[in-house]
Parts: C-alpha cells; structure tokens; sequence
C-alpha cells in the first residue's frame, strides 16, 4: 500500500506541474480584458454622447408637438410620435394575449421534456432568429398580398384598395409576430417564479386547472406578462425593417384614424430624413432630435422592463 | 387571503376542455407562423422555378453563374434588375453580404468575447454591474439608429483617418454591424463560462492553478463551444441585419474583394427594392428568393447554436456521474 500510492501519484503532479508551468500571475490577459470592456464602453459613450450633444438643441415641446414642415426640413415630430404610439398599442393587443397563452401553455400543459414542447420551443427561438427583413417580406406577401387582397377581392367591388394595401393594422401584425418570442420568453420565466406551493393550495381548494390558471396563475405572473410587453414595445418602436413596406409612410398630411390608414414612425422618418433628404446639413439638427427621442423611448422602456425583471429574480431568490 | 378569493364557480367540464384547447390553439400559433413565414416567403420566390414567363427573364443559373451581356466583354456577374435588360446576379451581393458581416466579425469578436471573459473571470462583483448595464443598454440600440451614426458620424470619420475614395464603404457598414452584434457575442459566451460549475473551479485551484491559469486552461476550454456558438450567432444576426447595411454600405452591387469599396447586401437590396417592385414581377419572385436566401441560412445558424448551446449546459450542468 505504500508503495502504490507514491508511484501512482508522482507522474500524475509532474502531469500538472508541466500543464501549469509558466507561473505568472496573467497579467497580460487580464490587461486585455480589461481593455475590451473599456472600448465597449467607450463606444457607447460616444455613441451615446454624439447622439445626446446632437439632439439636446433641437428637442423642446414644440418639436414634439407639431408635424414636418418645408420637406421635413423644419418644424416637429408630432405625427410620427403618434403613428409609432398607436403601432405600437396595436401591436400588443395583437400579440400579448397569444404570446401569454403561448407560455402558459408551454409550462402548464406540457410535461417538460415532451416532443410539443421542443418544437414549440425550437419554433419560438427560430422566430427570434428570423431578420426583421424576412419579416417584412412576410408582411407584404402574406397579410397584404394574401388577406388583404383576399378582404377586398370578397367584400369590395371597386379597384381601389381598401385593405390590399400598406396600412396600420399589418404593420402592427407582422411586429406582433416579431416580438412574440420577448412575451413568451419573459412570461415564462415569471411563471416558473411562480411557488409549486401556491398552485397545489388553489388545486387542494378544489379549483380547476382552469380556474387556477385564471385565478391564481395569471395574476401571479402579471409583472412578468408586464416585462414582456414593455420589451416587446422597446423593439417593436425600434424596428423599421418590418414596416417599411407594410404600412410606414414618408409624410402624411393626417393622423391615422382607421386601422388600415398609413402612418408616420419614428424610426422610419430617421431612415428617411437620413437618405432620403435633397439637403441634409438642413434637416441635420431635426434628424438629431428624433434620433435622440427614439432613444430615449427605447431606454426608457428597456429600463422600466429590467426594473420590474429584477424584482421578480429577486423574488424568486427570496423563496 | 380571504375565502371569497377562492370562491370558485362549479366545475364545467366543457369550459375546461375548451379553456386548454384554446390555449393550445395560442401555442400551437407560434409554431404555425414560422410555418407561414416559410410557405409564403418561398411561394412568392417559386415563379422562379415554375413559371415560364418569368423563367424568360431570370433563371437560376443566371443569378449564380456569370453572364455574357455584350458581344466583346468576358462574362461577368451584374445585379441591375432595373435595366433595360434586367440583370439578377446574386453574386455581387453575396460578396457584399460576407464582406460587411466579416468586418462585423472582426470587429466584434475581440471585444465580445474578451469582455465576456474579463466579466466572468477577472472582474469584481462591481465592475460587473457596471458591464451588465453598458452591454443591455447596447442591445436596446435600434439598428437604425445605429445606421444613422454609421452614415452621419462614422463614415466620415473613417473617410478622413483612411483616406478612403468612398464614404460608405464595407468597412463602416461592417464596424456598425460589429457595434450591433457585440451584445449577442458577449452575452452567449459570458453564459457559457459562467456556467462553468464552480467545483472544476475549486479542483484546479487545489491542483496549484493560479486564477488565471483557471480561466485559460480549464474554463475557457471548457466553455468554447458556448464562445463558438456566440459567434456563430453574431455571425447569423449580421447578415440579417438590415437597416445599418442600408443605410452605412453605399448600397453599390460590386463583385469586388476590397474591404473599402461599397457593397450591397442581401438584405439592404430586398429593403431598398421591394417597395418600388410590381406585385408578381420577376424582380418581385427574385427579392422574395433572396428572402429564403435569407430565411434558410438563419434558420439552420440558429438551429446549430441552439444545439450546440444545449448540448454544453447538459454537460456542464447535468448530473456528473
């Protein structure tokens, strides 16, 4: 026994002693790190600082409150605030309740593990994979070419397009089904938070799986549903690939008031004042401003979402 | 919590089967719509293969291979489908696509990965709530406002450091992509290696390991299929990406190899061509196959990282026999 135990372990320390050899305490690799984390950093400062300096001049109640003027080379942003805020409540309404159902579905009526599950889950990650472009693409041939032409050709006999056309209501379908994946991410993480105790004591009070789900469920995972929705808000208001040919408009002289009007949006009027603009040193301080608007929009939302988001991990840690 | 709270109605058999069928009808929509995705985008994108009228105009081996267009040139590869001779070469854009989604690459590999593995080895717990914020706040970035800097501020500082004939080049379009795709890479390979289970940690350093001979020689092997599917997935969102190419590339279809002339891409040319097409034109059929184009190879990039992702937890952090 003594003699074993040194021969099986001299070769095994020299084998580690060889694998670690250069004893340096790694300075190298951690200087160059380091130095990654500091020029990401640094290229959201200037990003963010260019945008902020920029945009701060231009941006004041008036600018938010009246519509382009002189070929978007002067006046506000009004319209294209509204049109993203209504594309944007659409978009939830036709979303949310099918992403949450989506969720609830996957982890309260499948077993984990089970063939439904998987392609359900393997279906929603592509979907989160798929380019925003794609999903424009799907917006003009499917629910413009192919519902909306389907609408009029039943119910319309003019030629004029009623819904076989750009409109509010496509847009906000095809960000619907790009932003399906956020709401059924965050949902289902709100309602594995939810205790195991809390459901057996609604079924030991004779509730239904139904009645659980609406009564006890649904509420629980409420801040979560919540998370989701703002998320998928923060990237919908920020895509304009998706809604370039499905409803977007350069300039329009009027609000949108029915569901299949066009409309003005925000990333959409920056794509266009940038590019499309006979003069932009003009419109350069305009453009500024609205880039800075979205962004603040965006954040805003992202950082409501990440509040409420820890909140919930935190009361789940707590448990 | 009062009793009334609980205060449950008689059961319905029938409003419990429809309840969960309705749910399930939800559920089953997600895996229907990327379904639909695929039926309509290729359906659009058929002609090509089966109408003859269309076939006239544009075939298959015309958008790979190199066309002879004048009598006294070489044949050469053009994307000019509004000409008077349409020309559907997809190979200009091919080229243009892999150039600025290469530069991306470049650009944000080193940085994603090596602040992914400063946050998960080297830095304190509150450097690392600095990290988190600054990398989520990147990720909210819309791409189009991303363009927007590419085109307003990058471009031009580019032009004047290199020298550069063109503004929008490769170059700019591929360092804002790498801005766009830093996000992902960090985030997937941070979660690789801090899924590394502490007890390897904790046997190396009992072997004599200092912490960063941990990290180099036991961590980050470990954790490299995670880095790899990270960047794989970067690699996937920066040639779908769209607005930043559109906007920050020039948008000029050329086959060439040089990082510094302007490029076009896949998807820049569906975004700056659809609107103007006819419903049903061959232009139209081309567009919606370059969105399969598009469709399939991030279908498959995704798949693969999922697996691979998957695969990596389950052995990390499954049962250790």
């Amino acid at each position: 026994m003594s003699q074993v135990a040194p021969l099986a372990q001299k070769p095994l320390q020299e084998d580690v002693k060889a694998h670690f050899r250069p004893k340096t305490q790694g300075y190298v690799p951690r200087g160059l790190t380091l130095a990654a984390v500091v020029l990401i950093i640094a290229i959201l400062a200037i990003l963010l600082g260019n945008i902020v300096v920029g945009g701060v001049g231009t941006i004041s109640w008036e600018f938010l409150t009246s519509p382009p003027e002189q070929g978007l080379e002067a006046g506000g942003i009004y319209p294209a605030i509204i049109g993203t805020v209504f594309l944007v409540i659409l978009m939830v309404i036709c979303g949310v309740p099918i992403g949450v159902l989506t969720a609830i579905y996957l982890q309260e009526y499948t077993r984990p593990g089970s063939k439904v599950m998987r392609m359900i889950r393997i279906a929603i990650n592509n979907l989160a994979g798929v380019p925003s472009i794609v999903f424009g693409l799907f917006g003009l041939g499917f629910f413009i070419g192919f519902v909306g032409r389907g609408i009029d050709g039943a119910f319309f006999e003019s030629n004029q397009p009623v819904w076989g056309q750009p409109a509010i209501i496509w847009a906000a379908l095809t960000l619907a089904l790009l932003t399906l994946p956020v709401v059924i991410i965050s949902t289902e993480e709100a309602l594995r938070a939810i205790p195991r105790e809390v459901k057996d004591a609604s079924y030991a009070l004779g509730a239904t799986k139904l009645q659980t789900i609406r009564r006890v469920i649904i509420p629980q995972a409420m801040p979560g549903i919540f998370t989701g929705s703002i998320l998928a808000i923060s990237r919908g208001a920020g895509e304009v690939a998706p809604i370039m040919f499905t409803g977007a408009a350069y300039y329009l002289p009027y609000l949108p008031s029915k569901l299949n009007d066009q409309f003005m949006e925000l990333g959409y009027h920056v794509f266009v004042m940038a590019t499309q603009s006979p003069d932009v040193d003009k419109t350069l301080p305009i453009l500024y401003g609205t880039v800075l608007v979205l962004l603040l929009l965006t954040f805003m939302l992202n950082f409501t979402a990440i509040m409420i988001r820890s909140r919930i991990r935190s009361r789940r840690k707590g448990e | 919590m009062t009793a009334e709270k609980f205060d449950f109605k008689p059961k319905s058999k029938l409003k419990e089967w429809l309840g969960e069928k309705v749910i399930m009808l939800c559920a089953l929509s997600a895996l229907v719509s990327i379904a639909l995705i695929f039926i309509f985008i290729f359906k659009e994108s058929s002609p090509i293969l089966t109408d003859e009228f269309i076939k006239d105009e544009v075939t298959v081996s015309e958008m790979v291979f190199p066309q002879q267009w004048k009598a006294d040139e070489p044949p050469r590869w053009s994307w000019q489908p509004t000409s008077s001779t349409p020309k559907y070469s997809l190979f200009p854009l091919f080229v243009g696509t892999l150039k600025a989604a290469l530069v991306a690459m470049l650009f944000a590999t080193p940085l994603g990965v090596g602040a992914a593995i400063y946050s998960s080895e080297f830095a304190s717990k509150r450097m690392r709530e600095v990290i988190k914020p600054v990398i989520e706040l990147l990720a909210g970035i819309p791409s189009v406002v991303l363009g927007f800097f590419a085109l307003i501020v990058l471009a031009s500082i580019l032009q004047d450091l290199f020298g550069l004939t063109y503004r929008l080049n490769a170059l700019n379009a591929g360092i804002a992509l790498g801005i766009a795709i830093i996000p992902i890479i960090f985030t997937v390979a941070e979660d690789a290696m801090s899924s590394v289970p502490g007890s390897l940690r904790d046997a190396a350093r009992a072997l004599g390991a200092n912490p960063w001979q941990v990290s180099f020689t036991m961590v980050l092997p470990a954790a490299m299929p995670g880095i790899a599917a990270g960047m794989v997935l970067g690699f996937g969102r920066a040639v779908g990406e769209t607005m930043i190419v559109l906007m920050a590339s020039g948008n000029a279809a050329i086959a060439s190899w040089s990082f510094v002339d302007s490029i076009r891409t896949f998807s820049a040319t569906i975004a700056a061509e659809l609107a103007e097409v006819v419903f049903g034109s061959a232009h139209y059929s081309v567009l919606f196959f370059i969105g399969t184009i598009l469709f399939i190879f991030t279908f498959f990039i995704n798949l693969g990282g999922d697996v691979v992702l998957s695969r990596l937890r389950t052995r990390l952090q499954g049962k250790l026999q």
